[in-house]
């Protein structure tokens, strides 16, 4: 698996199976990329668990923070990582004690560890790195061209107004799916 | 829907220009307002805090020229772009994303006289100071770097002698020096070169030149290379230090790769305001759909109008690259294969006298002061764009008293030359 690109039908994939996203990292600050990253999938209609140990017990964005992925009491389909590049390798071992496992691993921009990412996929989770996930949704809905941004996708479908039926939201068409 | 990477062609007309999502309509639309009516009150603080993506207020953004910008990145090989109403604006703005006062940027002398105006006058009254050096001589650009030094700036194909600039040469300096290469690509378009391929970190651009191609719109933009590590040095504070006027966010760390793109729209755009019209960027999406066919057109008339004033024996010299005894003959083979440009200079025996009756005489040229029309233009620079100039400065940017600039159009290329014949006379 190449990790310096990755093809836009490989992150749509990724996307359009997820439900359950733990976000290791989650702030409560809201000048934190985590914070806000946090609050656009779930106005995308992700569940998204906030993990950090110093907030456990506490509620973010209207969610309970938990101390680790092991006190998630439910199965999570993607883990997000918000930390170093070198913390994100314990975080996918604790990912990978999981049962049942999640089958996503994300790490978020400047947060690589190609070790960790090895011994993702030898468990046969996929893995993304170095990227942010709300930028990769933004570039598969279209919201990305708002900003000026190149998707490198083009497309002479109509792009899909999102379901929540907000202004100035673009969807997936129909994604996520229900659990 | 394809991920099969497209070529310059498709993404000309398709890049950024997927259908409109509320109506359908298959042509951009024109979205001619000023402001964005907000979900509830916290979709407002969302889109304030950059939380969020979405439109605010045309100042920063607008839905007509964030399709612009898309097709501008996608053709520049860039991560994002920025729209802006002028060449000069997008300029001030790369400049004012990068600079503090007292900060020095090296640029070569080969360069849009406007621009040497802008570096030499308006810049310095904030504080900003051009050193310039030579793009024929590395060597004076190395020299020309002191810590002081924030940027390099270069023009692909200088404008108005049709110089082509060793961009990959310039870069490898930039690179070592831990400075961003910035590169006006106006003459080349992406469609001659794509400089990020070879080493430029920002790309600026006048839109109203060839890349919207039809002389009916000003226009200008910035495009983020993606490839520029904005907070090792720690010489570009409003990158990578919290920004105050938003709570704290720090650019570089948020945005990552299209970092500088965005710090030039909610700093720059938004606090110096040079915004583009939603009108000017629809007229300019629309030449740009073109921008593969016209501008090999462009080339391959200037070429044939080139080679026809080589052979006048009242011609005293043509500088073209795309004339093989030209000296940057093989630096328009490495860097702009497809042609030379349609922008350059020759000058008449007659010297300065002759080369005012030229631009008097013609009859299907306008004599103006744009190039990149689909009609043909021709100026004098030393009487016009280039006359705040010393004689010293006319003769280093390319603009001597009998140099003619032309740019040739589009039109039959035997008109243009049965125009330039009866002209000569």
């Amino acid at each position: 698996m190449n990790h310096d690109s990755y093809s836009p039908d490989y992150i749509r994939d990724i996307l359009h199976s997820v439900k359950v996203i733990a976000l290791v990292g989650a702030s409560s600050n809201v000048v934190r990329p985590s914070y806000f990253v946090m609050q656009y999938l779930l106005s995308k209609g992700y569940d998204v668990i906030p993990v950090n140990p110093g907030l456990a017990g506490q509620t973010l964005l209207g969610k309970t923070v938990y101390g680790s992925l092991k006190d998630i009491p439910h199965a999570i389909d993607m883990v997000d990582i918000f930390r170093n590049s070198k913390a994100a390798g314990t975080v996918v071992d604790e990912a990978l004690a999981l049962a049942p496992k999640p089958s996503v691993i994300w790490m978020q921009l400047f947060v690589r560890n190609d070790e960790a990412a090895a011994r993702a996929e030898a468990a046969g989770l996929k893995v993304v790195m170095n990227r942010c996930s709300k930028m990769e949704y933004g570039k598969l809905c279209g919201e990305w061209a708002w900003v000026g941004g190149n998707s490198g996708i083009i497309s002479s479908r109509r792009q899909n107004m999102h379901e929540s039926g907000k202004m100035q939201s673009l969807g997936l068409g129909g994604i996520p799916p229900k659990r | 829907m394809t991920d099969r990477p497209a070529g310059f062609d498709t993404l000309a007309i398709h890049a950024g220009a997927a259908p409109d999502p509320a109506t359908g309509a298959r042509i951009t639309p024109i979205y001619q307002t000023t402001a964005y009516v907000f979900n509830d009150v916290k979709h407002a603080a969302d889109l304030f805090a950059l939380r969020t993506f979405g439109n605010i207020y045309t100042r920063i953004m607008n839905p007509t020229q964030g399709v612009l910008e898309a097709k501008i990145a996608a053709l520049e090989g860039g991560t994002a772009a920025l729209a802006l109403a002028s060449g000069h604006a997008a300029q001030m703005l790369v400049f004012h994303t990068m600079m503090q006062p007292g900060d020095e940027f090296v640029a070569v002398r080969q360069l849009y006289g406007g621009s040497i105006n802008q570096f030499n006058h308006s810049f310095k009254s904030f504080g900003w100071h051009v050193v310039w050096a030579d793009a024929e001589d590395m060597n004076s650009i190395e020299k020309a770097l002191s810590p002081k030094t924030k940027a390099i700036f270069i023009e692909s194909i200088a404008n108005p002698g049709g110089r082509i600039t060793d961009i990959a040469a310039v870069a490898k300096i930039a690179k070592r020096a831990g400075l961003p290469l910035i590169v006006d690509n106006t003459l080349a378009t992406p469609y001659l070169c794509k400089p990020i391929e070879h080493g430029a970190n920002i790309i600026v651009h006048s839109l109203t030149k060839f890349m919207g191609g039809h002389g009916n719109s000003m226009g200008g933009a910035i495009v983020d290379g993606g490839n520029f590590d904005w907070s090792k040095s720690g010489k570009y504070p409003l990158l990578s230090e919290p920004n105050e006027s938003y709570h704290g966010i720090k650019f570089y760390e948020t945005f990552g790769g299209m970092a500088f793109a965005i710090t030039c729209r909610v700093l720059g755009l938004r606090d110096l305001g040079p915004a583009i019209a939603p009108q000017n960027a629809f007229y300019i999406l629309t030449g740009m759909e073109t921008l593969g066919l016209r501008m090999q057109r462009h080339c391959d008339n200037a070429l044939r109008v080139a080679e026809w004033l080589s052979q006048n024996p009242k011609v005293a010299w043509v500088i073209y690259a795309g004339l093989p005894s030209d000296s940057h003959h093989a630096l328009h083979k490495k860097y702009v294969p497809k042609g030379a440009g349609a922008v350059f200079t020759f000058g008449l025996k007659g010297g300065y006298e002759a080369g005012v009756k030229v631009v008097s005489s013609v009859k299907l040229f306008s004599h103006l002061a744009n190039i990149g029309d689909t009609r043909s233009l021709i100026i004098h620079p030393a009487s016009t764009t280039h006359s705040q100039l010393t004689p010293d400065q006319l003769k280093k940017a390319g603009a001597g008293p009998d140099v003619v600039r032309l740019s040739v159009g589009i039109e039959d290329v035997a008109d243009l030359i049965a125009d330039l014949e009866q002209a000569i006379g």
